[in-house]
């Protein structure tokens, strides 16, 4: 586990409030929404301040985030490509 | 959902008097009441609603009711509160939805419709004092005119550490540090607190009813002389005779000024036994729904329990079938309901 | 008319587009919206967002209504006070209290304008303490009743972007029920930092002017108004030889139960409230012969009300428009403000125009009226939908 995953996730669970949550409870490859972890589009919106405020990085369109909510593996990759902080 | 626990038959034998500025319900695990997914956005607010409205369902054969109705006076203020001073902190940036979505007055009618499919009428009320009698009223519009047969209702309002500052600020709530209950309230400001009563309401008589709600009144301003002309507007109303009405519920909160309003009541109905519930209850918007279901205890146990006489004038009667209640809030919305039994 | 309907003998409002009914009636016509930037008070959003703001101060407001300073009035009191004036004066009501008259408003946003404002001084000053009580949603209608002398029933109702409606169809039935011979509803929303913030932060509010029922639409331009009814029993109408403005003869509110703030794909909520409004008047579905919609133009609202009134009128889709674009979304308020303009519809004999649309949406073939319709409309109805799943419709018929 790489130090940006283990970040990455205690913020989604500080943020999100799951508790009973632990970072190894998700799995890097775990679809973060639905059937996965259970995120919903309300979640989503939070997430997307999180990329805004922690990482510097701006997603205004809400579909955009789909794709790169997927997973922890998709938004590290993501978050490394474009973080401005 | 009450600074006493959870509704239960020993509720009022196991009650403590408040005697503090700001007194939290106590709070049952809340582990099964939704989904975690749910549950782990909620506030205390939604929590105690939901817990509380699970409660009143419990107690009867509706499994989901035709209609929500409720009443707070402050609504979700905790995520007010959350939403208020994140704008403040951060300038108005990295601004998160949820506290704003949860900041609606109606979100906790709204999660238990979604909890439970109600797709049915859900209406929040939102008046200060009355709040939770303008729910009762509409209430008893719906059953009385045969639209629904069952009705959730319910009252809620929480604590919010930055509101009941505020409130604390203004004088309307005690300094913190004062122990001073109901009866021996020297400072001003009164003893607040938070809570959800809900009631399962239903045209038909059931084997678990407590009573009935024969009808209730509003008013949005009073001087202390015209409580009396309130009261007998609202008795010839019902036509009942002040003599007939065996106890009154009155929302005395240790406020110098409100509590003159109870006194010129209590006046007008000589032969009644006077109770209250405020010194269990503590002060809030919807409070007075904690003053209702103290009348439908004593309408179902036809008892009375000893904590909720207000002096020492409690004939030895062994029935009691008409209880009226009365309440208002710094001489604004004052409501009578009157209940008996069925 | 059926000796159940209730008369509207009285109607106020206050908008971006106008101070006075008419005033509203005349942007209409000329087509004429009221959507800007915000310039009543400093936020980070003002070149990102297009809000429906009446350009008069707090202190224009207080002024025009005789209001001695200092006082407590938040910005949503002073609108309801305004437009609940024109009510009365619209209705002939010289003596508030003559007969059982109650007062039934609604808001969603409260005193949190003067909140944002002071509250973070009220724990260090005393400076601004009077505002503290105006913070809850019903400390406006108090102040409102106040205002217009009004002894008696008060009391306030908060359900989101449908309050108005809501307080609307309760009015109707406390009259109905023998409870009052009058009552005066309807709903106030001041603008915000804390509405523009939220709505922001759902990102639902579009850089642009709003687009409702058109396939390129990106969320809605908020707003603020206040418009209030006066409602009376027929026995009221006939003892007072009132002028009856329209009749309020259908209502319905039902529960969504989807989402928190999400509306259902198939419209659940929408077609049972304007189902049951229906049953209530007595009507089927044909006899509409417009629909003022709900229309936030939120990709989300559009689809599922289109949905829903797809289930209602099956092929035959009356003629229908969103004035959202025109006032911007003026939450609480809404459903007050649309009555209003549902009956001016009747009384004007006209379908009010959709404005900026331009490309019908995918999934249905829905086309809103775009331009200036006149034409005979003896029923009318009004959707307004709000968070926590609350669906309201009403229907207002030809005097």
């Amino acid at each position: 586990m790489t130090a940006l995953n283990e970040e990455l996730k205690r913020k989604i669970i500080d943020v999100l409030n799951l508790e009973d949550i632990t970072p190894t409870d998700i799995k890097d490859d775990e679809a973060l929404f639905d059937e996965g972890l259970g995120l919903d589009s309300i979640d989503a919106l939070e997430l997307i301040v999180l990329m805004d405020k922690d990482y510097g990085i701006k997603l205004t369109d809400p579909k955009l985030g789909k794709s790169i909510f997927q997973s922890i593996e998709t938004m590290v990759a993501y978050i490394s490509e474009n973080r401005t902080k | 959902m009450t600074t006493q626990g959870v509704w239960r038959p020993d509720f009022f034998s196991e009650a403590r008097e408040i005697d503090q500025a700001i007194t939290t319900a106590d709070q049952p695990s809340y582990k099964g009441l939704a989904s975690p997914a749910a549950i782990r956005r909620m506030s205390r607010g939604m929590k105690m609603g939901m817990y509380a409205a699970q409660q009143a369902l419990g107690e009867t054969a509706v499994t989901v009711p035709d209609a929500i109705i409720t009443g707070t006076g402050l609504g979700c203020s905790e995520d007010s509160d959350k939403f208020l001073r994140s704008m403040w902190e951060n300038d108005e940036q990295f601004l998160t939805p949820t506290s704003f979505i949860q900041s609606t007055h109606n979100t906790v009618a709204a999660q238990i419709a979604l909890q439970l499919s109600c797709k049915g009428y859900n209406v929040t009320h939102v008046n200060g004092a009355s709040s939770f009698e303008s729910a009762l009223l509409d209430t008893l519009l719906l059953l009385t005119s045969g639209e629904h047969k069952n009705v959730l209702l319910g009252g809620i309002d929480e604590i919010a550490e930055q509101t009941y500052a505020f409130l604390q600020a203004a004088g309307y709530i005690k300094a913190s540090g004062l122990r001073e209950t109901v009866k021996n309230s020297l400072s001003p400001g009164v003893n607040y607190a938070e809570g959800a009563q809900f009631f399962s309401m239903g045209v038909d008589q059931t084997e678990t009813s407590y009573g009935e709600v024969v009808d209730v009144a509003l008013q949005n301003e009073l001087d202390i002389p015209e409580a009396g002309s309130f009261l007998q507007d609202f008795l010839t109303t019902n036509d009942i005779q002040p003599t007939a009405i065996d106890a009154v519920i009155l929302g005395y909160n240790g406020d110098e000024n409100d509590d003159l309003f109870y006194n010129a009541l209590q006046q007008e109905l000589p032969l009644t036994t006077p109770l209250y519930y405020k010194h269990l209850s503590g002060q809030f918007d919807s409070c007075s729904a904690f003053g209702l279901a103290a009348a439908a205890f004593i309408l179902k146990y036809q008892t009375i329990p000893p904590v909720l006489y207000w002096n020492e004038k409690n004939p030895a009667k062994t029935t009691w079938k008409n209880i009226l209640i009365y309440n208002h809030y710094r001489g604004k919305d004052h409501t009578l309901v009157l209940v008996r039994t069925c | 008319m059926s000796s159940g309907s209730i008369a509207v003998t009285g109607i106020g409002l206050i908008s971006s587009i106008g101070s006075t009914v008419e005033e509203n009636l005349q942007a209409i016509v000329a087509g004429k919206h009221g959507l800007s930037r915000v310039v009543n008070f400093p936020t980070r959003l003002r070149e990102h967002i297009w809000v429906g703001e009446i350009k008069r101060s707090n202190d224009q407001l207080s002024d025009n209504l005789d209001l001695l300073r200092p006082h407590a009035f938040t910005r949503t009191g002073l609108l309801g006070a305004f437009a609940a004036r024109q009510a009365l004066k619209s209705a002939n009501i010289n003596d508030v209290n003559q007969l059982r008259t109650g007062f039934i408003s609604s808001t969603s946003v409260g005193g949190m304008d003067y909140t944002e404002r002071y509250g973070s001084t009220y724990l260090t000053s005393s400076e601004w303490h009077r505002y503290i009580p105006s913070h809850p949603a019903g400390d406006s209608s108090h102040k409102i009743a106040k205002y217009l002398g009004i002894k008696g029933f008060v009391t306030t109702v908060s359900t989101a972007c449908s309050s108005a409606a809501n307080a609307i169809m309760m009015g109707a039935r406390l009259i109905h029920a023998g409870r009052l011979d009058r009552v005066i509803v309807g709903g106030a929303d001041a603008l915000s930092k804390f509405t523009i913030n939220g709505f922001h932060s759902l990102l639902i509010l579009s850089d642009e002017p709003c687009q409702p029922f058109d396939k390129q639409r990106k969320g809605l331009n908020l707003g603020e108004g206040a418009a209030y009814l006066v409602l009376e029993s027929q026995k009221s109408v006939k003892q007072g030889s009132k002028n009856v403005l329209a009749y309020l003869t259908g209502y319905g509110n039902a529960n969504d139960a989807f989402h928190q703030t999400a509306s259902s794909d198939d419209g659940e909520g929408a077609f049972l409230a304007m189902k049951k409004a229906l049953a209530v008047a007595q009507l089927r579905p044909q006899e509409i012969d417009y629909v003022n919609v709900h229309g936030t133009a939120t990709p989300n609202n559009d689809l599922s009300e289109g949905r829903a009134m797809q289930r209602i009128f099956k092929n035959e889709i009356p003629s229908f428009s969103s004035t959202k674009p025109f006032t911007g979304h003026t939450l609480a308020a809404a459903g007050a403000i649309e009555a209003v303009y549902s009956i001016l519809a009747l009384q004007q004999n006209l379908v009010f125009p959709n404005l900026h649309f331009n490309t019908p949406m995918e999934e249905f073939d829905m086309i809103p009226q775009t331009t200036i319709q006149y034409r005979s409309a003896s029923h009318v109805l009004s959707n307004s939908f709000g968070f926590g799943g609350n669906c309201s419709s009403l229907i207002f018929s030809k005097a």
